[in-house]
């Protein structure tokens, strides 16, 4: 099984391919195709897991390019972590591929959603099994793409294109950061495969200093994909595109390549400590930083949006104090509960048509497969036992407190932010009064199509924690890590979860605390909150204002300066061919003239012998030879 | 059989007289032409002549046929010329024709 | 023999072209198709025949000419020469088939395009300098007709800039080529490329001066900054068949220069002028993408983001690593496949479908016209650079092959990616998404699809596996990297 991995990301390329060139030629335009490719994907996938747990390994790479004598063997890897990833992967991307099947229903681009979805799965199955830098820096961007398509898939609203511009800009900066990091790993390293750059770390191959710069660069590639701050700005507009594709970009693929990528090349990371450091301080500063965020936010797909990038802060502060089977862990619990809470979302939207939550309430009663699959992901968000974020994020926070405990009580705050906000949104959604009447009364629950997924994805919410021992040993980087369980870091962590969830129950359903009143009261904060800190304005103003400045500019300068210059060099040219010109005609035809002047005078008088008669001529011709032959005669 | 070379020798000169008196004035074009050949032919006689004579067995007949067909040639060119002519200026009177003149 | 067949088949089908009545348009169009057709089979012949694994000159013709001044017939193709002759190859015909739309002067249009191939194979081919800088000029010429006669609104502006342009280039560097072939010390005297560039004999300051005029003639063939301006003018007023030869085929011209001519003959003077080379190369991508940016006519814009395209070239020549050279090579022979299609489906899809290439008159072109535009899309997307299509290898190779000399310079032009990235979504926001506007437009057709779908499937094949166009140079390339003394 395990040597049939490369068809893993194969058959949804296939799909792909396939949806594009004939798909409108199929029933269902293609989607099923994409199912079934990725189905296919899921079972091999599922049966590379085995191999791999049995101890079954594979690895092949080919000459991909050569240069002089130097030769660029890469290709693909499967070890536990990359079949661990396949798993997932394929698995929340099925759930996705057969829940659109209802929720895109009648769109009018249908058979391109489905391509693209195929070839985004098919990006994140090639960057999972990438075992160079390089490959994984193509797939990287292919995914960049796919976000591209899927965000901006309603293109006529300018608003969405933006959002799609503005993923694909914003990630492309961290990106170009991770690509100076390769080109240094190269060039320091010699390779871009991942075994030999982490031999080279550690044997000192690449000294210290330049090993943290390395590290420091490809960490701006996940800062960007993974929507870390500074660069997170471009993932609550990505809920531009179509709410299952959400799912797809925050649980399974996009987010988690960042995540990965650190996870992969952790050989390079593990060394340079410093550069760990400034990992651990970037996602734990993320985690709490955008769960702040979350607090305010009206549309349900913003608030999971601005949970995702917490959630992803805490992965990467997990990488960052060493927590690496800790943040794997997360990542796959956070795969399923944060895909489960966007299918859910999006059932919930198909039912009422909007996404603002004040509009929404009460919704539990009329959408219960969606309300209790919803609740099972909302508590494995805040962590409550024994549901499957419990287990994880136990295991970071544990990590944390031994290795740097700022890290760890910024996590602890984030976790209580965490609770608040799904309280909040929880609860706004789906208990209280209808606010909304006429949406309420129109609601009804999404057909099997799209709630199966849902169960589904609810049963490895709530158990896959349970998986974390045999974890432990399967994925590790160096020894295996048995957390042992440790009674203040538990009890730090539910009396933070407690705290969030009664605040927000205080609030929200209970009125102790008035909305209004807190509002008014922190109403400085809530706006800054709300303007998401003027983050996005200060770039749109500085960064994208100065670029297109600066654009205007150099065509300007084009235009202006440097045709001016080529203008004005033709121009003195002629000018310069005028007075050649006076001097030819005054001084040097002057002379020439002088001369040509006495030959005209004499041609004058010559020129009467050339009548032009051609008779004239041949009698002259004739007189004169005429005479010649006398001459000879008679001289003779 | 010996033919006295003074007999084609003499016919070439009359025919060469009238052509070229021929040519020096007539003033129509075709004329002219007409004229160069008759010059032409007699310059034909005289090579053939000589060529009987000299013993030198094919020369002269050669450069007779070369003659000819520069002549055949020459023809052909000045007719055309002369054809353009009668179209553009309406007569062939070359006394009447300067347009190369300065 | 085959090289010599190559070279003049077109100029030969131009000839028979001339007798063609001129009303015949059809007949004339399928026969300048064929005509140009056939050199694309010599070069699968040539294919065939080539040995990649040596870094030599193969297939030689040669023959007496000019003996006294030792001037010579001398045509070879090695695996420097021969990708770009193959892209030739491929773009000429598909030029000719993308102009089938010409309405005026058929006979002439096509006649000229059937000389310029001469030229342009002349070029990739020829080992003598004096043959050489004729057919530099063969090449010259017809363009100039082709953009003045053919051409947009401004064409006369335009083909004279372009024109006087280039003419001052080479004008330049026939000094050069002079100067080299008096100055070389070889006796007798020789024009020959192979023998100058393997035992000429020059004393460093004579050196210096002939790279410069080199530099000059090449430069504006490039163009490199700031010796450009032509060229946004001359695409946007050049027909599209004239467009995608110019950006495709015209413009590595310039580049084959340096890699044929300028480093093997000049390594010294090179050398010291290598870091010149590299920021004027920095500027040329950075400055090319932001002038782009700036444009709202969809062909300046592809125009402008030509220029930045050949900094990354540029950029290889003067790192002058294998790994940088061989970049430069394939971003030689990706913009050659990569540009024509963009040119293409600007210049000739879109605008005959809404008669402007003012990106905001249009809008929802996806919507209107989806193939066309998805093609459109690909089109902007390789060009961007990105992976999974031949325009990203070249890249990466020439920045991570210059990155251990100009370390300082490549960081900079990497953030050229982000521009590039941005004009190219702005430019696929305006044009392709948004609310459709106007009347209906007919999709793509047959003959359009013919044209865009080969250029497409080579953009992600090189991209997928860029091995197969490394393969081609890597040897010479390795050759000129270890005699100019690159790691």
């Amino acid at each position: 099984m395990v040597e049939l991995a490369w068809l893993i990301p194969v058959l949804p390329l296939a799909a792909a391919l396939f949806i594009a060139l004939f798909g409108h030629r199929t029933t269902g335009q293609g989607d099923r195709v994409g199912i079934g490719a990725i189905s296919v994907a899921f079972l091999l996938s599922a049966g590379v897991l085995f191999d791999v747990m049995q101890g079954g390994r594979a690895a092949r790479s080919f000459t991909w390019a050569i240069h002089g004598g130097l030769e660029l063997n890469l290709g693909y890897q499967v070890d536990q972590l990359t079949a661990l990833m396949l798993f997932v992967v394929t698995l929340v991307s099925l759930m996705v591929h057969i829940y659109s099947v209802g929720y895109m229903e009648g769109d009018r681009r249908y058979k391109r959603y489905y391509g693209v979805l195929s070839l985004f799965t098919f990006s994140m199955l090639g960057l999972v099994l990438a075992d160079n830098l390089l490959f994984m820096y193509v797939f990287w961007e292919l995914m960049g793409l796919c976000s591209y398509l899927l965000i901006g898939h309603y293109f006529e609203e300018r608003a969405n294109v933006h959002a799609a511009n503005k993923a694909f800009l914003t990630t492309r900066v961290g990106d170009v950061g991770m690509f100076i990091g390769i080109m240094l790993a190269f060039a320091a390293g010699g390779s871009f495969r991942f075994d030999e750059l982490s031999a080279a770390a550690a044997s000192g191959t690449i000294s210290m200093p330049v090993l943290t710069l390395i590290a420091l660069l490809i960490f701006i590639g996940p800062v960007g994909k993974s929507a870390q701050f500074p660069l997170h700005v471009w993932l609550p507009d990505a809920m531009a595109g179509p709410t299952p594709a959400s799912a797809l970009i925050h649980a399974a693929t996009m987010v988690a390549a960042g995540v990965y990528l650190v996870a992969r090349s952790y050989g390079i990371f593990a060394p340079a400590a410093e550069a760990l450091q400034v990992v651990a301080w970037v996602g734990a500063f993320t985690a709490l930083f955008a769960a702040t965020m979350a607090l305010v936010m009206e549309d349900i797909k913003k608030v999971l949006a601005y949970s995702t990038i917490s959630q992803l802060g805490f992965m990467v502060a997990a990488l960052g104090v060493g927590a690496y089977t800790a943040a794997i862990f997360h990542l796959m619990t956070h795969a399923f509960f944060k895909a489960l809470l966007f299918l859910a979302s999006g059932s919930v939207i198909h039912a009422v048509h909007t996404q603002n939550m004040h509009e929404m309430g009460g919704l539990f009663r009329k959408l219960p497969v969606t309300g209790w699959t919803w609740l099972i992901g909302a508590g494995a968000l805040i962590g409550i036992p024994p549901l499957s974020g419990f287990w994880s994020k136990e295991e970071i926070l544990l990590e944390a407190s031994h290795v740097n405990p700022a890290v760890f009580w910024m996590l602890i705050a984030a976790a209580a932010l965490t609770a608040f906000y799904t309280t909040r949104a929880t609860y706004l959604t789906f208990f209280g009064e209808p606010r909304n009447r006429e949406a309420y009364e129109h609601a009804h629950e999404s057909g099997r199509v799209m709630t199966y997924p849902l169960i589904i994805l609810g049963v490895l919410a709530a158990v896959s924690g349970f998986f974390a021992g045999p974890l432990a040993e399967f994925i590790h980087f160096g020894e295996p890590h048995h957390a042992e369980f440790d009674v203040f870091v538990f009890g730090t962590a539910t009396g933070a979860w407690v705290l969030g969830l009664v605040f927000a129950l205080g609030i929200f359903k209970y009125g102790i605390l008035s909305r209004r009143k807190l509002i008014s009261a922190l109403y400085p904060i809530w706006v800054l909150l709300k303007r998401r800190y003027y983050i996005d304005d200060l770039y749109q103003s500085v960064f994208v204002r100065g670029m297109v400045g600066l654009a205007l500019l150099s065509g300007w300068f084009d235009r202006h300066v440097i045709d001016f210059v080529v203008n004005a060099v033709a121009w003195m040219t002629r000018q310069v061919s005028r007075y050649v010109n006076e001097f030819d005609r005054g001084v040097v035809d002057g002379a020439v003239n002088g001369i040509g002047g006495a030959f005209v005078a004499g041609s004058r008088l010559f020129r009467r012998a050339q009548t032009g008669l051609v008779q004239s001529y041949v009698l002259v011709l004739f007189a004169g030879l005429v005479a010649g032959l006398a001459i000879l005669v008679i001289g003779g | 059989m010996s033919f006295p070379v003074a007999y084609p020798l003499i016919l070439g000169a009359i025919l060469f007289a009238l052509g070229l008196y021929g040519a020096l004035t007539q003033r129509n074009a075709i004329r002219i032409l007409m004229c160069v050949e008759l010059m032409l032919n007699a310059v034909n006689i005289n090579l053939i002549a000589f060529g009987s004579t000299l013993q030198a067995a094919t020369a002269g007949q050669l450069f007779a046929l070369f003659v000819m067909t520069v002549a055949a040639a020459e023809v052909a060119l000045a007719l055309a010329i002369i054809l353009i002519l009668a179209r553009r200026e309406k007569h062939i009177d070359i006394e009447r024709v300067n347009l190369l003149r300065w | 023999m085959l090289l010599t067949a190559l070279v003049f088949i077109p100029l030969l089908g131009a000839v028979l072209l001339a007798f063609f009545p001129k009303e015949r348009t059809q007949e004339i169009k399928v026969f300048a198709l064929i005509a140009s057709l056939i050199p694309l089979a010599l070069v699968a012949v040539l294919w065939g025949q080539l040995d990649f694994s040596q870094p030599g000159m193969q297939l030689i013709t040669r023959a007496e000419w000019i003996p006294s001044l030792g001037i010579s017939y001398h045509l070879g193709v090695d695996g420097i020469s021969f990708p770009l002759i193959a892209v030739s190859a491929l773009i000429l015909p598909l030029a000719i088939l993308a102009s089938f739309t010409i309405k005026e002067r058929v006979k002439e249009f096509f006649l000229w395009m059937l000389v310029l191939q001469t030229g342009i194979y002349g070029v990739f081919t020829a080992l003598d300098y004096f043959l050489f800088f004729i057919f530099f000029e063969v090449s010259l010429v017809p363009m100039y007709f082709i953009i003045g006669i053919w051409g947009g609104p401004r064409r006369e502006y335009a083909s004279l800039k372009f024109f006087i342009y280039t003419l001052l280039g080479s004008a330049i560097m026939l000094v050069g080529i002079l100067a080299l072939y008096l100055g070389s010390g070889l006796e007798p005297r020789t024009f020959d490329v192979l023998v100058l560039a393997e035992r000429a004999n020059l004393s460093p300051t004579l050196q210096w001066w002939i790279f410069l005029a080199f530099f000059a003639g090449f430069a504006v063939k490039v163009p490199i900054f700031p010796f450009h301006t032509w060229l946004p003018d001359a695409h946007v007023e050049a027909p599209t068949g004239g467009s995608m030869i110019l950006a495709g085929i015209l413009l590595k011209t310039g580049t084959y220069g340096f890699f044929r001519f300028m480093l093997p003959t000049f390594p010294d003077a090179a050398q010291a002028f290598a870091p010149v080379l590299a920021v004027l190369a920095i500027i040329n991508i950075i400055y090319g993408a932001l002038a782009a940016m700036a444009q709202m006519d969809l062909k300046k814009l592809v125009a402008y983001s030509s220029i930045s395209h050949m900094g990354f070239v540029i950029l290889g020549v003067a790192a002058m690593t294998p790994m940088a050279l061989n970049g430069a090579m394939f971003v030689n022979v990706s913009h050659g496949i990569i540009s024509p299609l963009l040119f293409f489906v600007v210049a000739s899809v879109i605008y005959d479908r809404t008669h402007t290439r003012m990106m905001d008159q249009m809008s929802g072109l996806f919507t209107k016209i989806p193939i066309a535009a998805s093609i459109t899309a690909f089109a902007a997307f390789a060009n961007l650079g990105l992976p999974g299509m031949s325009g990203f290898p070249g890249e990466f190779f020439t920045f991570a092959g210059s990155f251990p000399v100009f370390t300082t310079l490549v960081v900079i032009g990497a953030l050229g990616l982000v521009i590039t990235a941005g004009y190219h979504l702005w430019m696929m926001q305006r044009v392709l998404m948004g609310e459709p506007r106007g009347e209906a437009h007919q999709d793509i057709t047959g003959r359009e699809l013919v044209v865009a779908a080969p250029l497409m499937v080579l953009t992600v094949l090189l991209g997928v596996l860029p091995g197969i166009a490394l393969g081609l140079f890597n040897e010479p390339v390795a050759a000129l990297a270890s005699k100019l003394g690159g790691m």
